[in-house]
């Protein structure tokens, strides 16, 4: 009963999760069950669409677990999305087999193009789902613990950690560049055909990676949730707030740090393996600074240190550039920085903030009534 | 120090007293079979060349409300730091009872062993609630993984009560942190210290920026809290040490330059000369 508060007493989150609950059994439902021909109908082009926004909420989510709640602002953490969709791309390489274009069953098109004779060590495995799952939070958590254990360690905070963070996607945009590295380059991984053998292009296929996506953000959100109202959340808080006084009561502020951020850079991994079959390609620009940049706006904008201001940022940016860079492509950049300038000034706790002060604005004569 | 020695039984668990000179490591266990708990031995600190302590010994007794005083950088400040391991002596030894060596342990292991600290300047978690800023101080298992899992007891729940009448703060226990007066942050802080159950208390300059009631009161708190544990106090306010203290030690130049009663120390030569003359 009481091992259940932490969500019930989340009101913003009912809100997110009724909300995604709705989408998760509607769009579904209007996209394979509604006829074409209907004005209700929505492409499979609106259903990636949102399921693309699904695994940018989720990454938000994870990234506002490390800069909302423990102050370590990730420049970087577009790495850990990219590496889990390199996972995933891997797993769908494997799958399109002999299908490529030069029909050759062991190797993919891109290393028989460079010359190949042999799969290299690290793609083997790759055939099988369930090796590329168990890889895609494996590989970006090892990054980031490897990363963080070193980082913590050293007592590296602030904008220094920003930085090398920073410096860190950088470094693998320009290594997953390189044809020798064996991920195809700046072509990246594409041609996918299929998931366990069901067709990427059905929309069968496309709804159930929707609610995959869905079901994916929503366990998220209820493990982000969980992770900040328990008491590990609160230590997480107080390094924020005050990190030598929390070391001063007997925390070891390293462990604290080390294991929050390697649980978020693994929620990013999913979050990038759920976006690859969607957008149905994964290539170095993922790893783009720009990109890890990007998400920090959304978070800024949505409200940090709330789990649902993160998801609702994430959404609300990303509509936008939706929307800018079909209608006016060139102001789109103008526009994502003049939006984080006006949200860093005047909106320092985001869309939420604004909505809390509306409604305590709100809430004010009604109260004055009531007394009088 | 050599009556204290000889006073020493009233201390000392009577299954230790005959096996002088033999003491066996328990983890987590201070020993204090000699009646000390915190030795400094020679303790040298220095920064780009500047001796911020200089060959400094002090010895804490068990029990014991300790003053020290000392002009700006004399380094009081400094000793606290190399007590707590925010700072690693050059040479020299600090000893937690008779076996804990404090230069090889890390801040939350200095932590955990029962070493708490209050800073200068007031420091609490102003995004948390006061109860919450006590319930993270308390003494328990502090790891991740049990953290993520942990819940209140009821007996736990009883503690941190306790401790909020103690300071005062009950009917604040739900406010957040930051929102309290600079005293009432204080008696937190202090509050902190004392859920954490340390054996030896840091508490550096309590009593900056109080009214002499918060003083009168704050005053009373540390004495009542000396004895089942050790309480040092680096203080500027002379009226207030003499309130508290029995044993007062001037730090001068990074060393001990007296030490005695108030009294003795106020009609010591050197101290007048260095600190409390002009």
């Amino acid at each position: 009963m009481n091992s259940l508060a932490f969500i019930r007493s989340d009101r913003g989150g009912h809100i997110f999760l009724g909300l995604l609950a709705a989408v998760t059994l509607v769009v579904p439902v209007l996209s394979l069950m509604v006829p074409e021909t209907s004005a209700l109908h929505l492409s499979s082009y609106t259903v990636t669409l949102v399921g693309k926004y699904l695994c940018f909420a989720l990454l938000a989510l994870a990234l506002d677990l490390v800069w909302g709640y423990c102050g370590i602002l990730s420049l970087g953490h577009g790495a850990f999305f990219a590496l889990g969709g390199y996972a995933m791309g891997m797993y769908l390489m494997r799958q399109i087999g002999d299908r490529g274009v030069y029909g050759n069953p062991e190797l993919p098109d891109f290393m028989v193009f460079l010359n190949w004779k042999e799969l290299p060590w690290y793609w083997f495995g790759f055939d099988h789902f369930w090796f590329a799952m168990v890889m895609v939070v494996v590989v970006p958590g090892l990054l980031a613990f490897a990363f963080g254990w070193f980082a913590f360690r050293s007592r590296v905070t602030g904008v220094y950690l920003s930085i090398i963070t920073q410096a860190l996607t950088f470094a693998l945009m320009l290594a997953f560049f390189r044809n020798e590295m064996g991920f195809g380059g700046n072509n990246g991984l594409t041609d996918f055909k299929d998931i366990l053998g069901f067709n990427l292009q059905s929309d069968a296929t496309r709804a159930t990676i929707f609610v995959l996506s869905a079901l994916a953000l929503g366990l998220g959100y209820i493990a982000c949730r969980y992770i900040v109202s328990s008491k590990l959340g609160r230590v997480v808080t107080a390094i924020r707030d005050a990190e030598s006084r929390t070391r001063f009561i007997g925390y070891q502020v390293d462990n604290y740090k080390l294991w929050i951020f390697t649980f978020s850079a693994m929620l990013a991994g999913i979050a990038g393996a759920l976006y690859v079959p969607q957008v149905g390609i994964i290539n170095p620009g993922e790893f783009s600074p720009l990109n890890s940049i990007e998400l920090v706006v959304w978070v800024a904008v949505g409200g940090r240190a709330t789990l649902y201001g993160a998801v609702l940022g994430a959404f609300t940016v990303n509509y936008a550039k939706t929307y800018f860079t079909a209608a006016l492509p060139d102001v789109w950049l103008f526009a994502l920085g003049a939006l984080f300038v006006i949200v860093t000034m005047f909106l320092p706790r985001g869309l939420i903030g604004l909505l809390e002060r509306i409604k305590v604005r709100r809430g004010a004569p009604q109260l004055a009534e009531r007394k009088s | 120090m050599s009556d204290s020695t000889q006073a020493g039984e009233s201390i000392v668990d009577s299954d230790r007293i005959g096996e002088v000179g033999i003491h066996t490591v328990e983890p987590g266990k201070v020993d204090v079979s000699h009646k000390t708990i915190l030795y400094l031995e020679d303790v040298t600190v220095s920064f780009d060349g500047f001796k911020a302590l200089n060959k400094l010994s002090l010895y804490i007794d068990d029990g014991e409300l300790r003053c020290i005083i000392g002009p700006n950088g004399a380094g009081k400040t400094t000793m606290m730091d190399v007590v707590t391991g925010k700072t690693r002596p050059d040479s020299g030894s600090v000893f937690f009872g008779q076996t804990m060596d404090l230069t090889e342990m890390d801040e939350y292991e200095i932590a955990r062993a029962g070493i708490g600290r209050k800073f200068q300047k007031p420091t609490v978690l102003p995004e948390h609630t006061v109860f919450e800023n006590l319930e993270l101080a308390m003494h328990t298992d502090k790891r991740v993984w049990t953290s993520l899992f942990s819940r209140l007891s009821g007996e736990q729940r009883d503690r941190i009560d306790g401790v909020l009448d103690t300071i005062g703060l009950r009917d604040q226990a739900r406010r957040a942190a930051g929102l309290l007066s600079h005293g009432q942050k204080q008696w937190l802080e202090i509050g902190m210290l004392l859920m954490q159950g340390p054996r030896v208390m840091l508490v550096d300059e309590p009593v900056a920026g109080m009214t002499h009631q918060e003083m009168d009161r704050t005053a009373e708190l540390l004495t009542s809290l000396a004895g089942e544990r050790s309480v040092i106090v680096v203080e500027h306010d002379m009226e207030f040490v003499r309130s508290i203290a029995s044993k007062v030690t001037v730090l001068h130049e990074g060393s001990v330059l007296a030490e005695g009663t108030m009294d003795e120390v106020q009609n010591n030569k050197k101290v007048i000369e260095v600190y409390l003359g002009e």
